[in-house]
């Protein structure tokens, strides 16, 4: 099952031209530049904004071609908005049942307490939308979205007007959706964080047109995107919780390629987590060190390596089938002769998990 | 004090500017709501139209209006021909008269109030399943209800002070037609100042406690200056 969505939008000295295909599960991120279409196409798909030349196919529901459109309301889906914008005049509870009550019984398939407890919001229920916070309103507005029990879940940057607090506050909550319901998300963002975080799939956008698009890991790591490039450049890894070291105090995580030792996390033995490792923070060495305090050090392969402004190189390096990019100085690529092929051991510094 | 012919005025007006009101919620809402939505280049015609009895002398809308609902005008010439009588000098044609001298006093509070509501709660209404008439009942019209409210005191009680276009088209005919105001005329051209300042006074107190209570309860709209 897949979501196929074409459009050609012309605005003048704006235009949008996207021929898609993304998978219909999981979190698709679009992403890109502020003005590079990403709320417009976002909108198109929601039927928010008419345009005549389109195609969209959700799963088996055609929601627009040639001579057909079908008005947002009668779209199952769930949209959520940069702005909470709850309806003012209704408590939360009503805001939430606004959405319900229009969905035929036999179609309800996110009961409404599901909702609420997914969110946490089961405390706020009897409150006016101008009583809440700025994050607690954003949780009510995905509650809602939720509750209507959509067959696509739509969110227009959800978190870029919090401020960092909370956004960490409703990270986990969406993450959770991911884990917990089986509904497909679109996901517009700028932000190479949140992208981190959530997203399995990909489509990066600029000025109007698709640049690339493909699987998080892929994406992350491919050195002809823009974000395999700069400080940020990093590497996704899923890794399983092998077991846990109790004399150390340290939890072992493994992937295709070896074994990651982090500082112990409360994670049950079996559980999957995502890993982020910078680019900045591998190191290259030919022969496996011993006397360092870097636990972990993985044999790798040199795939590819592109110069990074004058004096780095971005090294794409394949662990055990598992891309991972390195950034070092051209310096030490010239010493170390580094080029495809070329057997290293990689040096991860530091690693973070995401969840 | 007050004598029955003034008790029957009192009456008059209060019928007359209850009646208009309702009308022009009733045709204002759609037409409110019409032009606070549309991107038609020419809107700004209509919304001049609306507000021209704000500037026009009320006879020159009164006048107008006598031409045509007198029984040579358009309006009053079908009447008689359908066996009607002409609506000039009647109750019903100082309702016309009344919904055109009162029109933007409702028309425009409610275009401010649905313009503030925005868009933006209509799309999520949109996503939320509602069709554009459930949106526009269940979302536009309770986030505007500060702009009825104004609108309908406004209405209200800009046709109780309503003078020219009743003189001009309705005559001044004791039981039928002759409204506070006129009976206010009558009276001092008849140095009875004792009922004119009756009935002033009346109409003063009113006026205020309205417009009182609309600037109380509703600060967030703006209100149409008299």
């Amino acid at each position: 099952m897949s979501i196929e969505v074409r459009f050609r939008i012309d605005r003048g000295e704006f235009s949008l031209d996207v021929d898609l295909s993304v998978p219909a599960h999981g979190v698709t991120s679009l992403f890109g530049p502020s003005g590079c279409g990403k709320t417009t196409l976002l909108r198109a798909i929601a039927g928010l904004e008419r345009h005549r030349d389109g195609f969209l196919k959700v799963g088996d529901m055609i929601w627009q071609a040639a001579e057909r459109f079908v008005p947002p309301h009668r779209r199952p889906l769930g949209y959520v908005f940069q702005e909470a914008s709850l309806f003012a005049h209704l408590s939360v509870r009503r805001n939430l049942e606004y959405g319900v009550k229009r969905v035929p019984e036999d179609q309800r398939r996110v009961a409404l307490t599901q909702a609420i407890d997914l969110l946490g919001i089961g405390p706020l229920l009897e409150r006016r939308p101008d009583r809440l916070s700025g994050g607690e309103r954003q949780r009510v507005a995905i509650a809602r979205a939720l509750a209507v029990s959509p067959r696509l879940l739509l969110m227009d940057e959800p978190l870029a007007g919090l401020d960092v607090n909370r956004k960490q506050e409703i990270l986990p909550y969406i993450e959770s959706l991911h884990n917990q319901l089986d509904i497909p998300v679109i996901y517009v963002s700028h932000s190479p964080d949140e992208v981190a975080r959530l997203a399995d799939h990909l489509v990066l956008l600029e000025a109007g047109r698709v640049v690339a698009t493909g699987g998080i890991h892929e994406m992350l790591t491919r050195l002809d995107s823009p974000l395999a490039h700069g400080t940020d450049a990093e590497t996704l890894i899923e890794a399983a919780v092998a077991g846990h070291d109790d004399t150390y105090h340290l939890t072992h995580l493994d992937f295709a390629g070896g074994r990651f030792t982090v500082v112990r996390k409360p994670l049950p033995v079996g559980s999957t987590v995502r890993l982020r490792v910078a680019a900045r923070d591998v190191s290259l060495t030919l022969e496996h060190q011993s006397g360092t305090s870097i636990l972990n050090i993985f044999p790798a392969t040199v795939d590819e390596l592109i110069p990074e402004g004058e004096a780095q190189v971005m090294v794409r390096l394949m662990v055990g089938g598992v891309p991972m990019l390195a950034r070092v100085t051209r310096k030490s690529a010239s010493v170390l002769d580094l080029r495809p092929g070329k057997p290293v051991y990689a040096q991860a510094k530091s690693v973070a998990l995401l969840s | 004090m007050l004598n029955e012919s003034d008790l029957t005025a009192l009456a008059i007006t209060l019928k007359l500017a209850g009646l208009s009101t309702l009308i022009l919620l009733l045709l204002g809402t759609p037409l409110a709501w019409w032009l606070a939505r549309t991107r038609w280049r020419f809107k700004f015609l209509l919304e001049a139209v609306v507000a021209l009895p704000l500037v026009l002398p009320p006879t020159v809308l009164g006048f107008y209006l006598l031409v045509a609902l007198g029984p040579h005008g358009p309006v009053g010439g079908a009447m008689e021909a359908l066996g009607g009588r002409p609506l000039a000098f009647t109750f019903t044609g100082l309702v016309i008269g009344s919904v055109f001298y009162s029109m933007p006093f409702v028309v425009q509070p409610l275009q401010d109030a649905f313009t503030a509501v925005g868009r933006r709660p209509l799309e999520v209404a949109a996503t939320l399943r509602a069709s554009p008439l459930d949106r526009f009942f269940t979302v536009a019209l309770p986030l505007a209800r500060a702009g009825f409210f104004t609108a309908a005191v406004l209405g209200f009680a800009h046709t109780l002070g309503e003078f020219g276009v009743v003189l001009m088209i309705g005559g001044n005919i004791p039981g039928e037609t002759q409204v506070v105001s006129i009976a206010i005329y009558d009276h001092v051209e008849g140095l009875e100042y004792t009922h004119a300042h009756w009935l002033s006074a009346g109409l003063l107190l009113m006026s205020f406690l309205m417009l009182a209570a609309v600037y109380a309860l509703n600060r967030r709209f703006r209100v149409v200056q008299p």
